[in-house]
């Protein structure tokens, strides 16, 4: 997990053991020092998702099963007008920023802990998608799509039962 | 459901086509994408796609045109137009055109769900229609016309052959030979099967509220009608309507009846206002029409209007060889209607069946099979399961002449030799029962 935006060590050591537990597999955490000023359009005022997505490998230079970029900064792909993050599917690569998981943004007292679930819901997810996994009706899965924070909190953040047998079953998996 | 999607995304920017391809991906749809409209419409000619998401400024032909292009090869495309210039216009013109929704670049995520979600309800909702409507047909098609006689087959021929067209059928054939059964078979077969097909039972009404029936009435046209009532031709608007028993008719109402074949347009009783009504008329009858207009009792003009087409169905005894079909099929509609195992049936009951005259047609045998099912043992419908009488054909060897001895002598039995009586009985004039008696060597025992 590339840490890309200053974040609190106990803040990020929560969220890789969340990941290491869902997914049962060892995170090593990386700080990150990329410059985002390339990435910044200055017309909607958010970073290039895409961008930043195949940026990422280019910030580390041990080898790991997968890596996810954790962003502060608003992210946005060209058809959308915002992501909470990304993953190309059944790859290495995903992204994730906890800009639109604050609270703040949303007129709301801040609260570190619904941040912090959030946080760990979403990287979760992007990773899923990295194993392979869509988008999943059950209402509790972490896999199940949300486009608006508020969603994040209504689902869990485990896999489903049938999540997880797609995801044991990844031929891929080490 | 979403995973039996298929999506296809026909923009010239890479980016745009790649989000959107890792996007509908992530959500589990098929999906494909196209730079330009060309590129969609090869693709298109190789397979179908539920959805496509085609832009509106492509360099080349644009995403209207494209949309033209793609609701000429395949109506049922849900077509969703994007563009990075809201214009009213352009917008109007692709609704217009029959486009699914029309959507600004860059979209909310939120949005975008939506709008997939909602085509995607769309095309599930087609799909169960279509499925609705095939099982509505399948319900009443000519599967429930059990047979493979020639006579039979030659009845499946002709609906096959009357269905399509709008002409005029008249299904003639005894009693309980399954006429309303053909009527609907001919409407399930026809482009009118999504309309309604209304029957009228003529012999069951009398000539009053037959009129109201088939005409509807306005309220206070007569003593009870309370309210207006929409009549059966009004019902039948773009369907069918059949007319069963229609020999029973009036000569008034066979007059009113030709003048509404003519002009499809009637009043309701005690209303003023014309009513047009686009029908097919299905009669049926178990006289001889033709018969009825050489003696005058049915109007000849109505009988040629009627009988454009007709249809004579063949009684049972005809066509003993459906018999065993007929019978498991039966036991079929009947164990599963009662919740009971399938049964069989005891090879000499079935010997019997194919014996017996059945004047009551495959009516009466659909009723002797429910019943032997309803009294028998659950496993096996036994001879006497069926009421087929104490004698059958097969196990009488006396010849008419025999029979008719034996039945003579049991009535004169009965009325000790008063010959009057016996005469009365047996609906014979006293001579004739002297000469039977003189010929068949008949004496009163001591």
């Amino acid at each position: 997990m590339l840490s890309c935006g200053s974040f609190d060590r106990g803040f990020l050591k929560k969220v890789s053991g969340a990941v290491e537990d869902e997914y049962r597999c060892q995170v090593i955490t990386e700080e990150c020092h990329l410059d985002l000023s390339p990435y910044y359009n200055p017309a909607r005022r958010q970073y290039d998702g895409d961008r930043l997505l195949n940026q990422i490998p280019a910030c580390t230079t041990s080898e790991y099963f997968k890596i996810i970029g954790l962003f502060r900064v608003d992210l946005y792909i060209p058809i959308l007008t915002y992501i909470f993050g990304q993953a190309i599917l059944g790859r290495q690569l995903a992204i994730a920023s906890v800009f639109r998981l604050r609270n703040e943004l949303y007129g709301l007292k801040q609260d570190d802990d619904i941040l912090l679930s959030r946080t760990i819901k979403e990287v979760i997810h992007e990773l899923g998608h990295t194993f392979g996994l869509v988008h999943c009706h059950n209402l509790s899965c972490v896999m199940r799509s949300s486009t608006y924070a508020e969603e994040i909190d209504l689902k869990g953040a485990a896999l489903c039962p049938s999540c997880r047998s797609i995801y044991l079953s990844n031929p891929t998996l080490p | 459901m979403a995973d039996k999607i298929s999506i296809l995304i026909v923009d010239d920017e890479d980016s745009v086509r790649d989000s959107l391809l890792n996007w509908f991906l992530e959500d589990g749809y098929e999906v494909e994408a196209a730079e330009n409209a060309k590129k969609a419409l090869q693709l298109l000619e190789e397979r179908n796609f539920n959805i496509i998401l085609a832009d509106i400024k492509m360099p080349g032909m644009d995403g209207l045109e494209l949309h033209r292009r793609i609701r000429s090869l395949n109506r049922e495309t849900i077509v969703i137009i994007m563009t990075a210039f809201a214009s009213v216009e352009t917008a109007v013109q692709a609704l217009k055109d029959g486009a699914f929704d029309y959507v600004t670049k860059p979209f909310d995520p939120d949005d975008l769900s939506h709008l997939i979600r909602n085509a995607a309800s769309q095309i599930a909702l087609r799909n169960e229609n279509e499925a609705l409507k095939e099982r509505v047909t399948t319900l009443e098609e000519v599967d429930d016309i059990i047979g493979h006689s020639e006579a039979i087959v030659r009845v499946l021929q002709h609906i096959e052959s009357v269905a399509q067209s709008n002409a005029s059928v008249i299904i003639t054939g005894e009693s309980g030979t399954g006429k309303e059964l053909v009527a609907r078979a001919i409407h399930a077969n026809s482009s009118r099967k999504y309309f309604p097909m209304i029957s009228v039972h003529c012999g069951a009404l009398t000539e009053s509220l037959l009129e109201s029936e088939l005409f509807g009435h306005e309220k206070g046209a007569f003593t009870g009608a309370t309210f207006n009532r929409k009549g059966r031709f009004e019902m039948a608007d773009g369907g069918t309507i059949f007319l069963d028993e229609i020999a029973t008719i009036s000569p008034k109402m066979q007059i009113e009846l030709l003048r509404v074949l003519e002009t499809k347009s009637f009043v309701r009783v005690g209303g003023n206002r014309e009513i047009t009504s686009d029908f097919r008329v299905i009669c049926a009858t178990n006289r001889d029409l033709a018969a009825m207009v050489r003696n005058g009792t049915f109007r000849e003009d109505l009988y040629y209007r009627l009988n454009v087409v007709n249809i004579d169905i063949p009684p049972l005894r005809e066509r003993t060889d459906d018999i065993p079909l007929l019978v498991n099929h039966f036991i079929r509609k009947y164990c599963t209607s009662m919740s009971r195992d399938l049964i069989t049936i005891e090879p000499s009951a079935l010997k019997h069946l194919e014996k017996f005259e059945f004047p009551g047609n495959v009516r009466e045998l659909e009723n002797m099979i429910e019943r032997a099912i309803v009294i028998g043992n659950g496993r096996e419908i036994k001879l006497k399961d069926l009421p087929l009488g104490a004698e059958t054909p097969e196990n009488s060897v006396e010849s008419l002449d025999e029979l008719e001895k034996r039945h003579i002598e049991q009535i004169l039995l009965k009325y000790n030799w008063n010959i009057s009586r016996s005469a009365r009985a047996l609906s014979v004039d006293r001579v004739t029962l002297y000469n039977k008696i003189k010929k068949y060597d008949l004496r009163q025992k001591e």
